[in-house]
């Protein structure tokens, strides 16, 4: 088992490696830079910026040099002194805007995936046990729905809905007063009270997969012999289904906890943006479009080396839990 | 991840000739056997026997028909183009296709009531009320604005409209006045037929790049895996959002068009690939593909003629459930404005106008092109599912 880890962990190495330079060229594909996007905002305020101006400022921003110089210094920088560089738009170092809007992100995203659980392990038992009965047509249905609507419109319909039920429609993260208020209980149950709806939308896309799952591994589970020997026994049918059968369903589930913790960071970027959720998306969107470059590199770096990470929690999850796989992996 | 054992058995050149009159006899044998006792029915038969019991499966494909024959006719059923827009008529609502007037009198010819516009008495914002007074009769192959007819040749005909002066909305208006029915098929032209073309590179590309690295094994092989595995570390949202950004403004539509169709390919051939690449292992040690070997016949035949049909099945099961995600990323781009911007339009542009919750509380019509995107959707999942089910050999 720990040479399997050892094996997996130092295949990622070269992965991250080629990932990093794939995204240093990403980032440099939008035409023009950063200097060129600031001096045609620049220019709308009436302000002209001459190519001198430009030129002091791309070689103060190390912009001038060469695209393989402006990686290895980054990436010089990044392994020495942990500094991801320089966010132009906030005027601040990377990591600074990182920290300010990592703290909110995760626990969104903490409360979605355990939201996702919560309604996908019980709702996926149930259609099982009550195979083709309303309910189960009721959960598929919603589950089917579920997916094929776009995360972002749901958002809308939600919000809409908040709108006329509440007359609020819970836009953001905080009601206005208090966006910048020192954290209080009050803070606290208004950003609850605000969650709800960003939490529903992240976590839905992954719920309503895992009920699928869950509902096929249940079925499979329940026509095995052992669940026929247990009630033999005389064991109580609430029994039987908690001892047995879930505990084997749980099993997909359970392994792609790394895979779906991933899913829910990346898959609340357009939601936010819709949302206007003070978290990373919007924030990132930004400096996709601004070429915010160092931020936004930073950031899908970030985001490659989760789901590369969330890959190898689950490959060693999986083989931890399969023995299959780990004589596979030896053999190659 | 899962890799299945690269065999070191037989590879070599290993040529045997079999006597030919030997072989086609026997295969002549097998044939007329199965003609006089049994029923003969080939894979996609059988396929397609099973495909019509899924009845959720059957309705799907009809639908999606129904879609791809609405976006291949788009202009001939729209009653306005693209360009036509009624600064007279925005934000209206909705009109009603009536048989009955509002004296209770039926007319065979259905109709729709004029508008008139008037100001909410509060808000002073501009609303429309149907107005029974005036009544316009819904025609069939009304002359409206000229065409090109599957851009073959000129014509005027539309399949129906209202008689002049009168305006059909169907499904109302947009912000500029222009008429939503007409757009949500216009738009379907292009929201449809990108995963179609974005999943057909991927095709192509996946059983080329994946048949090769599943045939040939070794460091070949490795290589690939490499490189599939680096793409799919990418997460796939920010990878489109930050390719999308990349794509230079003010560039003509189909150059937009393609830009798009590529960015969704990128990610969706390494599925393909896998898929194309785990068949080939598992089949390329069967004894059918050894015998073919040890006959002499070549590589490319092998694959083509005793490897492919063995997968091809499954590879257009996954094909399909490749496309809905597919629409829904052009929708996504398209909303965000990163993907298609007019004067072309697709679903997504046409819903970027629900993205503020004022239109949406205001013009709640605004939210019917999403009932297209989820009907398209839905309807490739369930075919998809109903596919899979028939082309498993094992099921029942």
């Amino acid at each position: 088992m720990l040479s399997y880890i050892v094996k997996r962990i130092v295949l990622v190495i070269p992965v991250v490696f080629f990932i990093s330079i794939v995204v240093f060229y990403i980032i440099q594909l939008p035409p023009g830079d950063y200097v060129s996007n600031y001096s045609a905002q620049m220019m709308k305020m009436g302000d002209v910026m001459t190519d001198a101006d430009k030129a002091e400022m791309r070689s103060a921003l190390g912009l001038d040099r060469p695209v393989y110089e402006q990686y290895a210094i980054w990436m010089k920088k990044i392994f020495t002194k942990g500094d991801f560089g320089f966010s132009f738009n906030y005027n601040k170092p990377v990591t600074e805007v990182i920290k300010q809007y990592m703290g909110l992100t995760l626990v969104v995203s903490l409360v979605s995936m355990f939201f996702q659980y919560l309604v996908a392990i019980p709702v996926g038992i149930y259609t099982a046990v009550k195979q083709y009965s309303i309910g189960d047509y009721v959960f598929s249905g919603i589950s089917f729905l579920g997916m094929a609507t776009p995360h972002f419109l749901l958002a809308i319909i939600l919000m809409f809905l908040s709108y006329t039920w509440f007359g609020d429609p819970l836009l953001g993260l905080f009601s206005q007063e208090y966006v910048n208020a020192p954290w209080s209980w009050d803070k606290v149950q208004d950003l609850a009270k605000h969650m709800v709806i960003p939490v529903i939308i992240i976590g839905l896309a992954g719920t309503a997969d895992m009920i699928r799952v869950m509902r096929g591994q249940m079925l499979d589970e329940l026509n095995k012999p052992y669940v026929l020997t247990a009630r033999a026994k005389g064991l109580s049918e609430g029994k039987i289904l908690l001892k047995y059968p879930t505990r084997a369903a749980m099993n997909p589930i359970v392994s792609t906890l790394g895979w779906s913790l991933t899913n829910i960071f990346t898959g609340s970027t357009i939601t936010a943006i819709v949302l206007n959720l003070q978290i990373q998306g919007p924030v990132m969107f930004n400096a996709l479009l601004g070429q915010d470059m160092y931020l936004a590199g930073t950031w899908l770096l970030f985001m490659a080396l989760l789901t590369v990470l969330g890959t190898l929690i689950s490959d060693i999850l999986l083989a931890w839990l399969d023995p299959k796989i780990r004589t596979e992996f030896r053999g190659t | 991840m899962a890799r299945s054992k690269n065999p070191n058995g037989i590879q070599g050149n290993v040529t045997m000739k079999i006597i030919p009159g030997l072989r086609k006899n026997r295969v002549q044998d097998v044939r007329s056997a199965a003609k006089q006792d049994v029923e003969y029915s080939s894979q996609w038969k059988l396929i397609y026997k099973r495909f019509k019991k899924h009845k959720l499966a059957r309705i799907s494909m009809i639908v999606l028909g129904l879609l791809y024959f609405g976006a291949i006719f788009a202009q001939f059923i729209a009653p306005y183009s693209l360009e036509s827009y009624d600064s007279k008529y925005v934000n209206a609502p909705p009109m009603t296709i009536r048989f009955v007037d509002a004296d209770g009198k039926f007319h065979i010819q259905p109709f729709v009531y004029g508008l008139k516009s008037a100001r909410d008495p509060e808000t002073m914002r501009k609303i429309f009320q149907s107005d029974p007074e005036v009544r316009y009769k819904l025609q069939l192959f009304v002359k409206a604005e000229p065409y090109k007819f599957l851009g073959l040749f000129k014509t005027d005909i539309h399949l129906f409209g209202v008689e002049q002066p009168g305006r059909l909305f169907m499904f109302g208006t947009d912000s500029m006045g222009r008429d939503l029915f007409s757009r949500i098929i216009l738009g379907s032209q292009i929201s449809l037929s990108i995963p179609l073309v974005g999943v057909g590179i991927s095709f192509v590309l996946g059983i080329l790049i994946g048949g090769v690295s599943g045939y040939f094994g070794g460091w070949l092989d490795s290589f690939i895996q490499r490189i599939i595995e680096i793409i799919r570390s990418f997460p796939t949202i920010p990878l489109w959002m930050a390719l999308s950004a990349a794509i230079p403004p003010r560039i003509p539509v189909v150059t937009m068009y393609f830009y798009i169709v590529i960015i969704l390919a990128l990610i969706g051939w390494t599925d393909l690939a896998r898929v194309v690449r785990g068949k080939f292992f598992s089949l390329k040690n069967e004894d059918y593909v050894l015998a073919a070997k040890i006959s002499g016949v070549s590589d490319s035949k092998i694959i083509v003629r005793h490897l492919l049909p063995g997968f091809l099945s499954y590879l257009i099961v996954a094909t399909t459930l490749a496309i809905p995600a597919m629409i829904l990323g052009e929708t996504t781009m398209s909303f965000l404005g990163l993907g298609i911007r007019s004067p072309a339009t697709s679903w997504g542009v046409l819903l970027q106008e629900a993205q503020k919750i004022e239109n949406v509380s205001l013009y709640p019509w605004k939210l019917i092109p999403l009932g297209s995107v989820i009907v398209a959707v839905m309807a490739f999942n369930f075919m998809g599912d109903g596919l899979r089910d028939a082309a498993d050999p094992y099921k029942r």
